[in-house]
């Protein structure tokens, strides 16, 4: 390398005019300008209306108010563990290490589908299961399922639209019917969906509830053929109609009561079907229910074992994006994926640095 | 050692411009955090080598009539960039550590996690990783205005020190 020394003489025949300066100060002023510009408008400082996951959730804190420590949505929850036993029909599919025969250690955690961590447990409320499959050599498999049949809206825009026509009215406690009838009326889809929502006979408990995906997702096998899927777990605790309104459901807990009482007679398990897509089958909208008798392929069974609240439990440590993917499974283009992922990484960044409120679910109530 | 260092700037540019736009957005979020992690985890690689480069090797020297207070300015600006570049993606690893989360960087290719599950400690090496990225973003365009100044207004050679083609000496 040539050791380049400049010396002093050549510093001075180089030294430019006075209105040459000027001009070359504006000229590295403008190009340092330009380059600070564009930092600040990738990073959204131009656009203060576009919706990002902070203002995503922001809007979450604004409905429901900032509960300290809490998931700001499903932040009412118990911690559950148990395993999956893979019966290696879905290896054909998926060369994920989960599809090989044997079993795999799983952290989970049952909520309800409401911004507030105190809400009373109701029939209707969306109730959620969170999973982690805990694979080898570090991979984990985690995914965040509903017991709806398909989901209300198509992308995250239509969420915060949702969201902020349904927020209670504070004159009358309930939504404002005119931001709900002009939301549905730009929204058929969401009609669409809350038609096939209805035709599903909720069930009694989280323990016979059947939790679904939602999102497609691709499975990946050895030779690189990428099938799309969407998946559920059905439970085999047998199905039973909500019950007549009674005295069971005046208790705040009725649900979570529900299930640790089933939790604590004996193991709950579900099947985890996947449906195999077919071309034409839309993996960009949720709304969308795939046709009937698409091929199911029962890939393993889910044994719940262990129920504790959340206060103890380490599920409330866990952020359960379904984006956390082992090799062999990959996201769909459905635009609610990396959505989620990004708005679930802002609750726990901001719930991670706070205070851990209390649980609504208490260990006293989990041990009874 | 002068490849290293243009190489390295533009994925470190490429860096934080990536991680300025991921988080503030919904649609990219997961395409540009795929591509963050690995990307962070080849820059404590080279910077790595580029420090054991740099102790072994012969920078070409200041004028000599180079002011003091610029030559500190010089040598602080280096140990700070050279600082940062290792502090900001161990601060990385560590905090996906402490989240708990599997650290991917392509394929079934993990990272071990450095620290234990910690929520709190989470919170905290998040928030220092914004940090030190945006003292970087700063650090970065007061070296570049400082070259450009140097170039173009000063007209004293001093890019000639680092610049990538062969340079004749005057």
């Amino acid at each position: 390398m040539p050791n380049y020394v400049s010396t002093s003489r050549e510093r001075e025949v180089a030294k430019p005019s006075a209105d040459g300066t000027l001009v070359r100060v504006g000229a590295v002023g403008i190009v340092v300008l330009a380059v600070v510009g564009i930092f600040l408008y990738l990073g959204g400082w131009f656009s203060p209306h576009k919706l990002t996951p902070a203002r995503f959730t922001d809007a979450f804190q604004e409905i429901n108010g900032t509960h300290s420590g809490f998931r700001r949505n499903h932040g009412k929850g118990v911690d559950v563990t148990g395993y999956f036993e893979s019966n290696g029909q879905g290896a054909r599919l998926s060369k994920a290490v989960v599809f090989t025969v044997g079993r795999v250690p799983v952290i989970g955690r049952f909520s309800v589908g409401s911004g507030q961590p105190y809400v009373a447990d109701a029939p209707d409320t969306a109730r959620g299961l969170g999973l982690l499959f805990r694979l080898p050599d570090g991979e984990g498999w985690r995914m965040a399922m509903v017991n709806l049949p398909v989901f209300v809206v198509t992308g995250p825009q239509g969420f915060y639209d949702l969201m902020m026509a349904s927020r209670p009215d504070p004159a009358t406690g309930k939504p404002d019917p005119a931001k709900m009838a002009a939301f549905f009326g730009s929204h058929p889809e969401t009609v669409q969906a809350f038609t096939v929502i209805k035709s599903h006979p909720v069930s009694s408990g989280f323990d016979n509830s059947t939790f679904n995906s939602l999102n497609a997702f691709r499975f990946i096998d050895n030779n690189g053929n990428s099938t799309p899927v969407r998946w559920s777990l059905v439970p085999l605790q047998p199905f039973a109609p909500v019950a007549a309104a009674g005295a069971d459901q005046a208790d705040k807990n009725y649900l979570f009561d529900a299930l640790i009482a089933s939790m604590h007679q004996h193991p709950l398990q579900w099947r985890l079907l996947v449906t195999v897509g077919q071309p034409g089958d839309p993996t960009d909208n949720a709304t969308i229910p795939w046709p009937e008798g698409r091929e199911q392929v029962d890939v393993g069974t889910l044994t719940l074992d262990h129920i504790e609240s959340d206060d103890t439990g380490v599920a409330r440590e866990i952020n359960f994006d379904p984006l956390i993917l082992p090799a062999g499974i990959s996201p769909s283009d459905d635009p609610l994926l990396s959505a989620r992922s990004a708005v679930y990484s802002q609750s726990f960044t901001r719930r991670a640095g706070e205070t851990k409120e209390p649980s609504a679910v208490t260990p006293s109530e989990v041990q009874k | 050692m002068r490849f290293l260092h243009w190489l390295m700037a533009a994925l470190v540019l490429t860096m934080l411009c990536i991680g300025v736009a991921m988080v503030a957005s919904l649609g990219d979020y997961h395409s540009l955090v795929s591509i963050h992690r690995p990307l962070g985890i080849l820059i404590l690689l080279l910077v790595v080598i580029r420090f054991v480069n740099r102790l072994r090797s012969k920078v070409p020297p200041l004028p000599p009539d180079f002011p003091s207070k610029e030559r500190f300015v010089a040598a602080a600006s280096e140990v700070l960039l050279y600082s940062l570049l290792f502090v900001i993606p161990l601060v990385g690893w560590a905090m996906l550590s402490a989240a708990g989360y599997p650290i991917v960087l392509f394929g079934s290719v993990h990272l071990f996690p450095i620290l234990p599950h910690n929520l709190m400690l989470y919170a905290f090496l998040r928030k220092t990783h914004t940090v030190l990225a945006y003292l970087l973003f700063f650090a970065f365009v007061a070296h570049f205005s400082a070259v450009l100044f140097h170039t173009w207004v000063g007209r004293d050679g001093l890019f000639d020190r680092m610049a990538p083609w062969r340079v004749r000496a005057r």
